[in-house]
């Protein structure tokens, strides 16, 4: 029903741009499907107290996505396309720059793994450098140091001045 | 006036000097991280919850007072001084503050900003505190039904209300529904949706959902976006104003409180339409004008008080039923989560000393907040200059530490990502953030009603609408749901016998349309 018509779906791009806003309803009919499945999985009589068991619930949000789903697809498809968010430091004019994005979630997948391995005085560095050299900072002595001294100076502030228990790791004896 | 007694007691609490600590750094914190570009005061909260774990409900609730006003000053902040559009709640702000800015008057729009805010919390919380008390005793009558139509018409008020598409709110809403499913089922103790990840077996934590969605999906979403051209910062000496100014001022700050109360106390949506309100309101009555959209100090005292009023009105919602109504109040929410308290009709009873202490510090963080920021207001322009890549970096850096912080587990940081995608592409395709997250903290709370409800009822569906709250209630949710359509048709029909109405000022109406969700 309400859409925003900002795209022209008769220009090139604005007919691609159409085609990757139908991996919207694909994804939540996926998501629909699954907590469907997961649904009938369920067992019924189990310590059931009241009338609406455990799997009602689940098969009524289920059901609503896939509904979503097609509503959705069906907006798309008659020309409605999904705003695009704006922001102070946001420049809408070109696509996303898929290479920053790239280098930013191995940044964070890196910190993922291996945070509790050597510990979040270097991996929170290599987060926070790798996060800047994509973003585009090429001061690279400069960014170096600045990493290092904010894990581990956030190292010190959680783990010593707020008693929250960050990953030593590497350092462990050195900090 | 036994609201006053408490709030006295209240002060007590809030004016040792280690708790009047926390709330200056609080509020300084709070300014800090809001001025920055690109983060907003929900941000802000979740990027700060981690700093707070580790520290006595009382004290950490203290410091969040601070850090709510302060990010919301700090967000007006930027969008005057910074020559980029901002958005959403404060994109009125943005529009008369910017060009006021541009015509050297910014420390006037600071000045008018700071204040109006000052004043619109101060009534707004006072307000809050003369309120709270009747409602909650309304509140504690309120049974299952009574609760679940409350939450419906939060769900129906997030979705429809926000944003320019109806469809994408609902799609934001089951996904943040789904979100909330995740675990052990209340009642027969269950696993749903874990897919044998014991780690999901409590749950997925709403403090992860809201930095990933807000804090992770945002700085992903800019960075893909990042404007290479270095945003022009205004300069600007002390905020202050003269004497004009005070006189164009005062008005435009009562009536924006006056509005924005009301708004932030209902469940109807955020700041937004009350902010547009409000500006048109002071066109209207202005003297002048013809200075509007050209940097008028009414449009920006006006919406800024609003905006400010409504936050607090927000409160009284969140306080007394536990049901958040912007994207703020959810992650305050997630914040009281975080200590085991559930807002709500019985958190008065349970907690008055954390309740009147929090209420007290949101009036003491605000006169701090003046304080500071008239003289300050230069420093905190130095903070728009920050480097890109160190913003957007130092962002995804502290998200980290509080996904992982939240629980010390990587399970954490690996949803953690999930959601900074799933932030990333709702931000691509416009589906706004908040219904997601207003989702999955009502979510499994008004699964828990309906059950109630139904068992109580025995089965029998009229259970659900058989008092003259809930009765009402519906009508609120019918009327919410209606009236969009209702306007479309007639605006279309007035739009088939001639060109709109030419008074109401173009500029913002075009923002208010384009922007949908805004800078949370």
């Amino acid at each position: 029903m309400t859409s925003s018509r900002t795209a022209d779906p008769a220009s090139a791009p604005g007919r691609r741009q159409g085609l990757s806003e139908l991996l919207v309803p694909v994804l939540l009919l996926g998501i629909g499907l699954a907590v469907l499945v997961d649904a009938s999985g369920l067992e019924e009589g189990l310590g059931r107290s009241g009338p609406v068991g455990p799997k009602a619930i689940p098969y009524a949000i289920g059901a609503a996505l896939v509904a979503a789903a097609l509503w959705l697809a069906v907006d798309v498809l008659r020309g409605g396309r999904g705003e695009q968010e704006s922001g102070e430091d946001v420049d809408l004019s070109h696509g996303s720059d898929w290479r920053t994005l790239g280098v930013l979630f191995g940044a964070l997948l890196v910190n993922t793994l291996l945070i509790e391995r050597v510990g979040w005085p270097v991996s929170g560095a290599v987060l926070f450098f790798g996060s800047a050299y994509a973003l585009g900072s090429r001061r690279v002595v400069r960014d170096v140091v600045l990493s290092f001294a904010l894990s581990i100076g956030s190292w010190y502030l959680f783990v010593l001045g707020l008693d929250i228990e960050l990953p030593v790791g590497l350092l462990n004896g050195i900090l | 006036m036994d609201a006053l007694a408490n709030l006295a007691d209240g002060f007590a609490t809030a004016l040792t000097p280690v708790n009047l600590l926390f709330a200056v750094v609080g509020v300084l914190l709070g300014t800090m991280i809001g001025v920055l570009p690109g983060i907003g005061p929900a941000m802000a909260i979740a990027l700060l919850l981690p700093v707070t774990y580790s520290l006595e409900a009382t004290q950490a609730f203290i410091m969040f007072a601070g850090i709510y006003y302060g990010g919301m000053y700090g967000g007006s902040t930027t969008s005057i001084l910074l020559n980029t559009p901002g958005e959403s709640a404060s994109v009125v702000t943005a529009i008369e503050g910017n060009q006021m800015a541009k015509r050297g008057r910014a420390a006037q729009a600071l000045a008018t900003a700071a204040i109006g805010s000052f004043i619109a919390g101060t009534i707004g919380t006072m307000l809050v505190v003369l309120l709270a008390p009747s409602i909650v005793g309304l509140a504690v009558q309120m049974g299952a039904p009574d609760y679940f139509a409350v939450m419906v018409l939060a769900f129906v008020a997030v979705t429809s209300v926000l944003g320019a598409s109806r469809v994408r709110g609902f799609c934001s809403l089951l996904l943040g529904l789904v979100i909330g499913l995740v675990g052990i089922d209340q009642t027969t103790g269950q696993q749903r949706l874990t897919f044998g990840v014991p780690q999901l077996a409590d749950g997925i934590d709403v403090v992860v959902v809201a930095v990933g969605l807000f804090a992770l999906g945002e700085a992903l979403w800019v960075a893909a976006h990042l404007r290479h051209t270095s945003a022009q910062v205004i300069p600007t000496g002390a905020a202050r104003m003269g004497r004009a100014d005070w006189r164009r001022s005062w008005g435009p700050w009562l009536r924006g409180t006056a509005i924005g109360f009301p708004f932030g106390a209902v469940p109807a949506g955020g700041a937004e339409i009350p902010t547009f309100l409000s500006y048109v309101l002071e066109k209207r009555l202005s003297k002048h004008p013809e200075e509007f959209g050209h940097g008028a100090i009414e449009g920006v005292a006006g919406p800024e008080a609003t905006n400010n009023a409504s936050a607090a009105g927000g409160l009284v919602p969140l306080l007394t039923l536990g049901l958040p109504v912007t994207a703020t109040a959810a992650v305050l929410l997630a914040a009281f989560q975080q200590y085991g308290i559930q807002p709500g009709p019985l958190l008065l009873e349970n907690e008055p000393e954390l309740v009147w202490g929090l209420l007290a510090s949101l009036l003491i963080g605000n006169a701090i907040l003046l304080v500071l920021n008239l003289p300050l207001a230069p420093v905190w322009a130095k903070l728009l200059r920050i480097p890109r890549p160190y913003l957007y970096a130092g962002i995804l850096f502290f998200a980290s530490i509080g996904g992982y912080a939240a629980n010390g587990s990587t399970v954490d940081l690996v949803l953690l990502l999930v959601f900074g995608v799933l932030g990333f592409v709702m931000r691509r395709y416009g589906l706004p953030v908040l219904p997601a997250i207003i989702g999955v903290i009502l979510g499994p709370r008004a699964e828990l009603q309906l059950r109630r409800a139904l068992q109580i009822s025995d089965g029998e569906l009229s259970g659900l609408a058989n008092t003259w709250f809930s009765i009402s209630v519906y009508a609120v949710v019918a009327l919410v749901v209606l009236l969009p359509v209702l306007l479309r048709v007639l605006q279309r029909r007035q739009r088939g016998a001639g060109p709109g109405d030419g008074t109401t000022s173009e500029a913002p109406e075009r923002v208010l349309h384009s922007s949908s969700e805004g800078r949370l």
